[in-house]
């Protein structure tokens, strides 16, 4: 029992692996290409091997060594077995699918158990987990949708999502300079500045701040939907419409925060300047703005998802033929599935970057904060 | 203010009063209160909870508005004496800005004021040297411990030039043996700086031991029961908390604490 508890990964898959091995073969009858014995008997091999290895007494780098190359060799084996044989896979492809995907488990969490010794071999465990867990969604996504047959129309395995995506390079790029480098940047750097510009008007000038916060509220609860159309009416097909849409949505969850953050200073803080017979703007710069870089930088961050969000749903409203919402908006109605994925695919990563970004600058300038200290 | 006080004088009151409205009704939180604070004194206030102590030094430092009676600092009103910077004001926290460096901390003030970049650089390390940390100015607030913090704002109050410092139970929250050290420096370094000190606390000893005046208040409403120069010798060492005369102020104090807390349950 003790035995099984110690990799219960590894006993689960040489249960899989036997009830593969009574529902052989892997592929159905009339698959055109079926796998041949020798790289079937590997498949079992690797994976039964890894399982036995996972409950020896062997040190913890090695272990995840062998349970690494071990799984992705099967996986790899098994989903290149699949080309020309779409559709066809059989019950006992899929147990080794699993089979595999629970060796993997174990790598990561034997992988999560290691105490890194140097700096660099740190960041490299910690790298590596997370890509190892994205990895797995993709083969299992690649398995699904080419052993079952999904229709193409409705998920596209990622391998033709990457060939479509490494094919349309300088389309893609154009999109991208479209809405991110012309509408999402314009708009947030304008929407945000000016958020925060007419926060310090606000806190100066106190019937704009009771004037403007409900406003702000009621804005920021306009549907994008119905205020991009009349963008583009306004400003014209191109990004500065896109812009717009953009800065209306990130306008006022800065104006919000950097309001609530201006109020974040302590009593006793704000005593120490008044001590001090500090003016406004001392009192501004020294104190109440640093103590509001926390509310700002969360304003920030919300603004580079929302400011995304808002210059492609935007394009759906008229744009030069040009422009990622724009190209998910016509390729979707052309039934190309994969370049819209494209598009997604790439907008996940600008995103990602994008908020990445913004999170290393509050690092940077928060990193005083108790949720940040000693990190 | 109709009544000129002595020359000599840095606070004087005369029959202050302060209340705060709440919701709950009024609360007296000062009433009556006559006080003369000469230069170079040290005065400690000292009282059970909710007596006015922090109220107090709070009119004197204009971050209260008094709402009976007169005082000035300096021959000033508070606001004139705020804005003349002719004070340090040393919270019952430390209040340390976690964004700024111990060294950022103290010069704070300094900036404020618009001292040169040379002058701050040297008061910096005068005043940590001061309450003995130097070698921890590029530290980070909430890297030290609390008795270095509170020391650290200590300094941030010695760093200008302000002859009155204002201090509200700055050790309250420290061991004794740091307690017991940091009263020894204050001494020290009140007898070197020649300034003004009023102090609130908790502690008999601590009153009687760093006192020239000792200031009891009692509670609803706040006002002063007593008023006690201390007779011991301008020079202290800790051994002096065991002399007869020691004791026999801390005995007086006692008892006019007694006295408050008695009325109290009447
Ligand atoms: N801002 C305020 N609003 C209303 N009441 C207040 C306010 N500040 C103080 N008080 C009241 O005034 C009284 C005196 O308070 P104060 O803080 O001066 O007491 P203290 O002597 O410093 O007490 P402690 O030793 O606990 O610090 C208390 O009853 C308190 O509730
Ligand atoms: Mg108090």
């Amino acid at each position: 029992m003790s035995l099984i508890l110690r990799s219960w990964q590894g006993a689960t898959a040489l249960l899989l692996c036997l009830a593969a091995l009574a529902s052989l073969p892997m592929l159905a009858a009339d698959a055109p290409s079926p796998f041949g014995g020798g790289t079937a008997a590997l498949i079992f091999v690797l994976v039964a091997g890894a399982a036995l290895a996972s409950f020896a007494n062997i040190s913890a780098p090695l272990l995840a060594t062998i349970l690494f190359v071990c799984a992705h060799l099967a996986a790899w084996l098994l989903i290149g077995g699949l080309s020309g044989n779409e559709g066809k896979a059989t019950s006992a492809f899929f147990l080794m699918i699993a089979a595999s995907w629970l060796l993997a488990w174990r790598c990561v969490t034997v992988l999560s158990g290691i105490r890194a010794k140097s700096r660099a071999a740190d960041t490299f465990l910690r790298l590596l987990i997370p890509t190892l867990f994205g990895a797995w969604i993709l083969i299992l996504w690649e398995a699904i949708t080419r052993g079952a047959g999904i229709p193409f129309i409705l998920l596209p395995p990622p391998s033709a999502i990457g060939a479509r995506l490494a094919g349309s390079i300088p389309i893609l790029w154009a999109d991208v300079r479209q809405t991110i480098f012309k509408a999402v940047l314009f708009g947030y750097v304008v929407g945000c500045a000016s958020g925060f510009a007419v926060a310090i008007l606000a806190d100066r000038v106190a019937f704009l701040r009771r004037g403007l916060l409900p406003i702000g509220n009621l804005v920021s609860a306009l549907p994008i939907i119905g205020v991009a159309p009349i963008m583009v009416m306004w400003f014209g097909f191109d990004w500065q419409s896109k812009a717009a849409v953009v800065i209306i949505m990130t306008f006022f969850p800065m104006l919000v925060n950097t309001v609530a953050g201006l109020a974040a200073a302590g009593s006793m803080e704000r005593d120490l300047m008044r001590s001090y017979a500090s003016d406004y703007w001392q009192t501004l710069f020294k104190l109440r703005l640093p103590a509001a870089m926390p509310f700002i930088f969360n304003a920030l961050k919300i603004n580079s998802t929302l400011a995304l969000i808002g210059a492609i749903v935007a394009e759906f409203f008229g744009t030069p033929i040009v422009g990622m919402g724009f190209r998910i908006s016509t390729e979707i109605g052309r039934m190309n599935v994969d370049m819209v994925w494209a598009e997604i695919a790439v907008a996940a990563v600008v995103g990602s970057v994008f908020y990445g970004v913004v999170a290393l600058g509050e690092r940077a300038t928060t990193f005083w904060h108790p949720s940040n200290r000693g990190g | 203010m109709s009544l000129s006080p002595p020359p000599f004088s840095v606070v004087s009151a005369r029959k202050l009063g302060l209340t705060f409205e709440t919701n709950d009704g009024p609360v007296h939180a000062l009433s009556n209160v006559d006080l003369e604070v000469r230069k170079g004194d040290f005065v400690s206030f000292i009282g059970p909870s909710g007596c006015g102590k922090t109220t107090f030094l709070r009119v004197i430092a204009d971050l209260e508005k008094a709402t009976a009676g007169e005082i000035t600092v300096n021959g000033m009103t508070p606001e004139e004496a705020r804005k003349s910077r002719s004070y340090g004001y040393v919270f019952q926290a430390p209040a340390l800005y976690p964004w700024r460096t111990i060294e950022k901390n103290i010069a704070l003030p300094l900036e404020i004021m618009g001292y040169s970049a040379a002058e701050r650089r040297s008061r910096i390390e005068r005043t940590l040297d001061l309450v003995n940390l130097s070698g921890f100015g590029k530290k980070y607030p909430w890297q030290l411990s609390g008795g270095m913090q509170q020391r650290a704002s200590i300094a941030r109050a010695l760093a200008f030039d302000a002859d009155l410092l204002l201090m509200d139970e700055p050790f309250g929250a420290l061991d004794e043996i740091v307690r017991d050290h940091l009263n020894e420096q204050l001494l020290k370094l009140w007898a070197r700086t020649e300034k003004t000190i009023c102090f609130v606390t908790h502690s008999i000893p601590e009153a009687v031991y760093l006192s020239t005046k000792i200031v009891v208040m009692s509670p609803r409403p706040g006002r002063v029961t007593d008023v006690i120069e201390s007779t011991l010798p301008a020079e202290r060492p800790l051994e002096i908390r065991e002399t007869p005369e020691f004791l026999e102020i801390a005995q007086r104090v006692r008892e006019g604490l007694r006295a408050g807390h008695s009325y109290e349950e009447q």
